[in-house]
């Protein structure tokens, strides 16, 4: 068996919002596969029936060939997740934290004190190992958090935003963590709202939009669908708008699109050629650039090309959060 | 923190992710007890972080036995030494009542954030976070009931019957705390927010309370509807076993029939918390 989660046609309902509305997804083992998509779109209920935490309204999904509802007991040893609140106890210290999931999780008490140690070691919280969680900085809550998930070495592992709200480098942190876990053999099932996380760490992406899957390939796949990268230029004198928009014209052959108030150049870009190019007739022209990058598609973006719709336009954002208040 | 593999653990209920161990279909009684009390040592260890969560526990059995003893005292014994027999052994019950009514706000509190989602996706009997919550609570009806005997010795009262007895009275008292520590569960989980719970909680505890024979013997000055109501009252029972069991008298009807009770409130509120729990899926 090839596939650790396979998930079909995946439905649940609150009240009158289909949160999922028949999401068949299959993930395979050692891999790591993005959900992608704006709040609302159904990530984190699916996460939420994948880790057992809800029950699908219809059809079903398998974690290592065991069925989340009637096999919930097998799953939840093969599994683990970090959601998108921390779901570590604030009152207790970070090595408490880590000591009570490991006793939770079978272990004796000695090993559970050293796995814990280990733990808080390598995810360089040993300095405020013995201080309460409620002192921590949202970066540290989430290596924490990253920890005790790890702490059983799960043969799944869920993480529903696992970078929402961290900053470069805790996010860098994160990333390479998952790529550690993905490197012992693990399977990580993410949810993120950014293209940039799906493209670093995936190697499958899904897209995902009113509970419904929108589409799904590889980064690579996905970008070729979604017009592969934004050219970004904006003049330095906001005068020589114009100029700058007709060598961006030339270069890439489509028309640019042009911010009337802020000057901000847009362009699909299909060659990473063109930068240097536009740079040097720029540079003969003598227009001197204020802002020069090529970007992957936003988000936004790519939800324009794929549904014909702006991400998070018309949907009500926390349906998505399937927390039973 | 790099990429670093992470070496297996042997001894772990999970598998590992090369597959080498079949997960387990069920969790062991054994190991649903052991995980409740883990999750107790969590509470315990919360109180140790920020033991002014023992503040209420603390104050509440001193302020009212001072309050009910003087202001009460002469008016229906005749004196507050007089009252004081009768005044100890009742707040023993009304202690282990309003003992229960925070847990119900902490388990609110709880679920309204992530830890019980950890919990929840942990390979641990569904019961054992709600048992553990429970039996880590008990720390509280000790510290309640340790400082209202203490105190209560100290303004002179005195126990005049052996140590058994006094046991069987304390450990009647807790019985039917962890029986009522399942109310303030089953509201602890039904409540839209933590706040609400307070409200509850209040609600209906007062009338078993102070309807009952908690702060006088004699309840022929009542109203009869009053007097039927105190009469099945749980906490009149209560009440009536601690003051045999610590003052003489015969103790077995009232004991008999707060255990029933005790179970009854177990039976019916057991399985609707879980069920209330499951729900929360």
């Amino acid at each position: 068996m090839t596939n650790v989660i396979e998930a079909e046609g995946l439905v649940k309902t609150f009240g009158d919002t289909r949160a999922l509305d028949g999401v068949s997804i299959a993930a395979e083992r050692g891999r790591v596969l993005a959900l992608l998509g704006p709040n609302g779109a159904g990530k984190t209920t699916f996460v939420r029936l994948l880790a057992t935490l809800l029950k699908p309204d219809g059809g079903t999904a398998r974690v290592s060939g065991y069925d989340v509802v009637a096999d919930a007991v097998q799953v939840r040893q093969l599994i683990a997740l970090t959601g998108q609140f921390a779901s570590v106890d604030e009152e207790l210290t970070g090595l408490e934290n880590l000591v009570m999931i490991g006793r939770l999780l079978g272990f004796p008490r000695a090993t559970a004190k050293a796995r814990a140690r280990e733990m808080i070691g390598r995810f360089d919280l040993t300095a405020a190992g013995g201080r309460a969680v409620k002192t921590y900085s949202g970066g540290m809550r989430r290596r924490l958090d990253l920890g005790a998930s790890l702490l059983s070495q799960p043969e799944v592992l869920f993480l529903d935003e696992p970078t929402t709200g961290l900053d470069p480098r805790a996010r860098n942190q994160v990333w390479e963590t998952v790529r550690g876990v993905v490197a012992a053999g693990s399977t990580v099932l993410l949810t993120t709202q950014y293209l940039e996380e799906a493209d670093e760490l995936a190697d499958q992406v899904v897209v995902m939009d009113h509970g419904q899957l929108v589409a799904s390939g590889t980064p690579a796949e996905l970008k070729a669908r979604t017009g592969a990268q934004t050219l970004v230029v904006r003049a330095a004198d906001f005068g020589l708008t114009s100029r700058v928009e007709a060598a961006v014209q030339e270069i890439t052959g489509t028309t640019p699109e042009v911010r009337q108030d802020t000057g901000l150049i847009t362009a699909a870009a299909s060659d990473p050629a063109m930068v240097p190019a536009i740079v040097r007739r720029l540079d003969d022209d003598g227009v001197v650039l204020a802002e020069l990058a090529l970007r992957l598609p936003s988000l936004d973006e790519v939800f324009l090309t794929l549904t014909g719709h702006l991400a998070g336009t018309d949907d009500e954002a926390g349906n998505d959060e399937g927390r039973a208040a | 923190m790099t990429a670093q593999t992470i070496a297996p653990v042997s001894g772990t209920m999970g598998g590992t992710a090369d597959g080498g161990i079949a997960p387990r279909r069920r969790i062991t009684a054994r190991q649903a007890a052991s995980s409740a009390l883990t999750l107790a040592w969590r509470n315990i260890q919360q109180l140790k972080h920020s033991p002014e969560k023992l503040l209420d526990v603390t104050l509440m059995p001193i302020v009212f036995l001072v309050l009910f003893l003087y202001v009460f005292g002469g008016a229906i014994a005749g004196s507050t030494h007089a009252y004081l027999e009768l005044l100890l052994p009742g707040l023993v019950a009304q202690m282990a009542m309003f003992a229960t009514m925070s847990l119900g706000t902490a388990l609110c509190e709880d679920i309204h954030k992530g830890v019980f989602d950890r919990f929840r996706s942990l390979p641990i009997a569904r019961s054992s976070p709600l048992v553990g919550a429970v039996l880590g609570d008990s720390a509280r009806f000790c510290v309640v009931m340790g400082v209202l005997t203490g105190f209560g010795s100290a303004l002179g009262f005195r126990f005049h019957t052996g140590f058994g007895s006094i046991l069987a009275a304390y450990g009647l008292a807790y019985l039917f705390y962890l029986a009522v520590c399942w109310i303030s569960v089953l509201i602890g989980l039904v409540a839209p927010s933590p706040e609400t719970v307070q409200g509850i909680a209040f609600i209906w505890t007062m009338p078993l309370v102070f309807g009952s024979s908690v702060l006088l013997a004699n309840t022929k000055s009542m109203p009869g509807w009053l007097q039927a109501w105190v009469k099945v009252n749980p906490v009149t029972h209560l009440t009536d076993a601690v003051r045999a069991l610590t003052l003489g008298g015969p103790a077995a009807s009232h004991v008999l029939y707060t255990l029933a009770w005790a179970a009854g409130i177990v039976v019916v509120t057991f399985p609707l918390a879980m069920r209330m729990y499951s729900r929360k899926l």
